[in-house]
């Protein structure tokens, strides 16, 4: 029997190599995101162990806001000075020196644009000399207020050589300071740069200066044990003379700590590409499922004659579901394989767009090979249990003679369907209206899933009518409605297919119409509030956002015809020790009306030293009214108590809190981010921006646009999301058409002898593989239909669950919709080639001899 | 009429009173009208009748294959009848064989894997001593590593006679054996049949409308109109011709 199966299976390769394909793409997505995401993880790990190779003892304030990978970089307290000498006094200690290293020392290049690094720290440091680590290439060390010496990296990426000037903005100066270049350096091993990270040394007191905002500070202590002394006990020793306010770690800590605070913006990245495994995963299971019904079908002679000479049923199943293993190993070892090479392509890739990041050998983890195998082994077998259990119904006596399959009434097909469809859309209406008791996102993916099989059962149902009045454009020519009637030959069939093709698209267009409307209701909601003419902003590009140099916004206040100018700055701050979102607004009265903020208690005109305006819902949820008094800890110095002063109405462009524009000097990033100017009525928008323009000259991150376009700007990384989720989403569908090949290509076998006898009779090659287009197309097209309309839906549901969150209006992208039903047609075509091809040589005279 | 049956020895194949009623109202077709029939162990049968008279389906009621509207059909010892499909499963294993007019070998195994399929089914292993003396009767001990499709088809359907007879069954059932073959062919397949009855005590019950093929068995038992009508002891072709051509004739007169 287990041979038996095994013959069988290796006879039929060519069948089951289209569905083993659909596996080995959704295991490859499984196994490369965990390659990828381990590569990437030890690379780090090797990155920070070199960096802070040369640090025995590192000692630095504890962080004051706490902040995670996901909302930037981890910005500390400065230190006092003074402590070093305290820390050089320590038993053990060999030398204590301070170290200015902060993120936002931004270059001008050659061409005039900053050098921008996507995701790498952007470092401004003090010179505190050569070491085995670091080593000038050219050059010498600064000296003078005005010399710096940079990676070798960015001056290769600023095209800047040493001798000239340079002109930097720096985290407390975002207008442009010219610096002469006289230094480049590299690292040991011919690096030109650690883990595609840019620097910028300064001399001591400038590094502290632009990148501390005050003098005799620092970032951090490092420490070198005396001889003898190890790590461990220099850190205890070092953290008991300090006291509890300071951080005192082991290098080796350091290395570990900044790499596992990476790591985790890694495993979050790792499950968003897990879930698009998934999406392939679930269409490959139709594929899958198709794949063996046929199978089975074609088989039925076979299996009875099994079963007549005695094979129980249970056996039967047996040799389905084996043939499933089979398929699914062979699979797995071919998509981890797969795998491992796309993960090494990303890794390669990431490294080059992160500035060289040095890679990790590449190495495959456990979580791969068990991922890759738990996956591929359980879907296939899960989607080979149905037809095997129909397989096992076979009657021994259709070994005997042909029992024509009756047609299956659908009703059992379509009570199932309705009740999945059912529970899907309770699981949905239950996440997004929030009854979901905590379980929100598992609730809602939970029902998009039962939603999908639920469509997919009813499928068939709906097959029918639509398939019929879809074909009916082509019935005008004879292959055309030959065509037709085949594809609704086998509604099941049919019905899986573009079931398979139905998912991936239903997706895509579910995001689309949330994104759009999410885009549209923004876009709308700024038109109507913002009333500025012209905004100034930048393009971001990295984890840090474009700054520009406050002064900026008083000399445009002084331009004719410019009646209110605001700026904004914000920053991650704690506010009676929970993470808040904190902004900051340089003239309090213009914020006001430019975004028409309308009071609900207290005055919000005016602003204190002390005073704090908040929205009206962080009001509520926080329990405050004017006259309350609540601690504030910014990223840098003391906490302060500052009084509400006024509660304005909330919206989605209003800031949780705002506070006065003396607090911004303590944010991670002290200059403004936005700034919105008013003109006086009248005034033509070409008569200012250009003043604004040369205003802006030394901040070379921003530029002044008008409203829409800053609207757009805004909005516009809202497409990029949408084309990336597209991306990943095409492989759904490059799996979904590999179902539709198979599907043809199975119906061209079965029908050797009819397809024959057309020829027979005088239908052309032409002809005939125009009939099996036309199958192609009217399924492909009814599967985006399907999926274009379940998308829909799915999208108008969660839109109509964000109406609080402000996505008002539900825009529905109509001529996406377009673009993806004639995409389906084009589909169509291309999957009909191959089995076209093979239609259009059949044999005549062997098809109708064909038993 | 009913029943006319061999008295001698004991019955491998015994039905009683089977009528099997397909369909109902108006397109209801019954295809046995009360049929009983012995078939005695260690002799060849032919059922023989014009297409539609129910041979095969008799055939199949009395292997298990299909249900019996009213009646009881037995094998040996089994009373068919009520199995389930557990019962029948076993019933198929042990103690019925099949040969089919298309062959039906596994076009993926060799022949030798063929025939030793329903054993590995069952999980038996052959009894070499046998196995060997069925190889040597159907004559096929150079091409047991062939495929079907590398074989004629006399030399398949041996194959399927062979795979039959290996596990050695209560009774098999031959359904129009010779019906795909030409004639030189058809008489090896059938030669070989009738000795194996002869030499190793086989029962077999073979459904044809072939009179020179009726000729083989040990008796014939003739269908029409879904009821036993006729029967020869030790035919010829000749008589069992006649016989065929006495049971056409009222239907001709009828139409």
């Amino acid at each position: 029997m287990f041979r038996a199966t095994l013959k069988s299976l290796l006879a039929r390769k060519v069948r089951l190599i289209l569905s083993g394909l659909a596996v080995v793409l959704g295991v490859m997505f499984v196994s490369g995101a965990f390659v990828l995401t381990d590569t990437l993880g030890r690379s780090f790990d090797s990155v920070f162990a070199d960096g802070f190779s040369e640090i025995d003892v590192n000692v630095a304030a504890k962080p004051k806001v706490q902040v995670n990978e996901m909302e930037g970089e981890q910005t500390v307290a400065p230190l006092p000075a003074a402590l070093v000498d305290r820390v050089k006094q320590v038993p053990g200690a060999a030398s204590a020196t301070g170290v200015v290293n902060a993120d936002g020392a931004r270059v001008i290049g050659s061409n005039g644009k900053v050098v921008t690094s996507f995701g790498p720290p952007q470092l401004g440091e003090n010179w505190t000399g050569e070491s085995e680590l670091l080593k000038l290439r050219e050059g010498r060390a600064p000296q003078a207020e005005d010399e710096i010496v940079i990676n070798k990296a960015l001056a290769t990426a600023a095209k800047v050589q040493v001798g000239q000037k340079v002109g930097v903005l720096t985290a407390f100066e975002s207008k442009k300071r010219d610096f002469t270049l006289v230094g480049v350096f590299g690292y040991s091993g011919d690096r030109d740069s650690i883990g595609g990270v840019n620097e910028v040394f300064f001399t001591t007191p400038v590094a502290q200066r632009l990148m501390l905002g005050e003098p005799d500070v620092f970032s951090s202590i490092t420490v070198q044990a005396a001889g003898g002394v190890s790590d461990e006990k220099l850190r205890d020793d070092v953290a008991r003379t300090l006291g509890a306010d300071f951080e005192v770690k082991t290098g080796e800590q350091v290395a570990a700590d900044a790499s596992a605070s990476l790591k985790e913006g890694l495993s979050f990245f790792n499950k968003i590409l897990l879930g698009f495994a998934a999406v392939a995963l679930l269409v490959g299971t139709f594929l899958i499922l198709n794949t063996f019904s046929i199978i089975v079908a074609q088989r039925t002679r076979e299996l009875a004659l099994m079963r007549a000479i005695g094979a129980s049923g249970r056996q039967i199943i047996g040799s389905v579901v084996l043939e499933a293993i089979a398929v699914g190993l062979i699979a797995s070892v071919l998509g981890l394989a797969a795998g491992i090479g796309v993960g090494a392509l990303l890794a390669f890739l990431f490294g080059k767009l992160a500035g060289g990041l040095t890679l990790a050998g590449i190495g495959v983890p456990a979580a791969a090979v068990i991922g890759s195998f738990a996956v591929g082994l359980v879907i296939t077998v899960v989607a080979a249990l149905l037809p095997a259990l129909r397989a096992s119904r076979i009657p021994p006596i259709a070994a005997m003679q042909d029992v024509a399959t009756p047609d299956r009434p659908l009703t059992k097909i379509t009570v199932a369907g309705s009740l999945v469809t059912g529970v899907g859309a309770v699981l949905l209406f239950l996440g997004l209206s929030g009854n979901a008791g905590g379980q929100t996102l598992s609730t809602i993916l939970g029902g998009v899933l039962f939603a999908f099989i639920g469509v997919a059962l009813l499928t068939p149902l709906i097959s029918r009518p639509v398939v019929s009045l879809l074909g009916a454009i082509f019935s005008w020519s004879v292959p055309g409605q030959l065509g037709r009637l085949n594809s609704g030959r086998n509604p099941r069939r049919t019905a899986i297919t573009a079931a398979a093709l139905m998912v991936g698209i239903a997706l895509v267009t579910g995001v689309t119409v949330i994104l759009d409307s999410a885009k549209g209701s923004i876009s709308a909601l700024a038109q109507d509030t913002i009333k500025a003419e012209l905004v100034i902003a930048g393009q971001q590009g990295g984890p840090r956002p474009p700054t520009f140099d406050p002064g900026v916004l008083d000399q445009a206040k002084a331009l004719p015809g410019v009646r209110l100018v605001d700026g904004e700055y914000g920053d991650m701050g704690r506010i009676d020790g929970e993470g808040t979102w904190v902004a900051a607004s340089s003239d309090i009265a213009s914020l006001r009306q430019i975004f028409g903020a309308k009071p609900t208690a207290g005055d919000i005109d005016r602003l204190g030293p002390t005073q704090m305006l908040a929205s009206s819902d962080t009001a509520t949820s926080r329990g405050w009214s004017v006259g309350s008094t609540v601690n504030v800890q910014l990223t840098r110095g003391e906490a302060r108590t500052y009084t509400i002063s006024g509660i304005y109405e909330s919206s989605q462009l209003t800031n949780p809190v705002t506070l006065p524009v003396t607090a911004a000097k303590d944010f991670a990033i002290p200059q403004p981010i936005q700034g919105f100017i008013q003109l006086d009525p009248g005034t033509r928008v070409s008569d200012v921006q250009p003043q604004v323009e040369a205003l802006l000259a030394d901040s070379p991150e921003v530029s002044v646009a008008d409203r829409d376009a800053f609207i757009k700007q805004q909005t516009s990384s809202l497409d990029g999301l949408l084309t990336m989720i597209q991306i990943l989403l095409a492989l759904a569908i490059v799996i979904a058409v590999l179902g539709i090949i198979n599907t043809l290509a199975l119906s061209v076998l079965e029908r050797t002898r009819e397809l024959g006898l057309l020829r027979a009779i005088g239908l052309r090659r032409s002809q005939t593989m125009g009939m099996i287009t036309v199958e192609a197309v009217v399924i492909s097209v009814f599967g985006a239909l399907l999926g274009v309309v379940v998308g829909t839906g799915l999208g108008a549901a969660v839109v109509e669950a964000l109406k609080d969150e402000g996505i008002t209006d539900l825009i529905l992208p109509w001529g996406q919709m377009g673009v993806f039903l004639g995409l389906a047609a084009i589909i169509g075509v291309v999957a009909a080639v191959l089995p076209a091809v093979r239609a259009a040589r059949i044999n005549v005279l062997g098809a109708i001899a064909h038993d | 009429m009913t029943a006319t049956v061999g008295q001698q020895a004991q019955a491998a194949a015994r039905a009683n009173d089977v009528w099997k009623v397909y369909g109902s109202g108006e397109a209801q077709v019954i295809a046995l009208r009360g049929v009983s029939a012995e078939f005695e162990r260690g002799r060849f049968t032919a059922i023989m009748g014009p297409s539609g008279s129910g041979k095969s389906t008799l055939m199949h009621c009395l292997a298990g294959l299909d249900s019996v509207t009213r009646g009881t059909v037995s094998i040996g010892e089994t009373t068919v009848t009520g199995l389930g499909d557990a019962g029948l499963t076993k019933l198929r294993r042990d103690k019925v064989g099949f040969i089919f007019q298309q062959f039906n070998l596994l076009p993926t195994l060799t022949a030798k894997e063929n025939i030793l399929l329903p054993l590995s089914i069952a999980g038996r292993k052959p009894d070499p001593a046998w196995y060997d003396t069925v190889i040597e009767t159907v004559g096929l001990k150079d091409r047991l590593d062939h495929r079907p499709a590398q074989l004629s088809g006399g030399q398949q359907q041996r194959v399927a006679c062979a795979r039959a007879l290996v596990s050695r069954p209560e009774v098999i059932f031959a359904d129009e054996p010779t019906g795909n073959l030409d004639s030189r062919s058809g008489a090896e397949v059938l030669n070989f049949l009738r000795n194996s009855v002869r030499e190793h005590g086989q029962t077999i019950v073979m459904v044809t409308h072939d009179p020179t093929a009726a000729a083989y068995a040990d008796r014939v038992v003739f269908l029409a109109d879904g009821e036993i009508v006729s029967e020869l002891i030790e035919p010829t072709a000749e008589t069992v011709l006649d016989t065929m051509k006495k049971l056409d004739t009222p239907a001709e007169v009828g139409n």
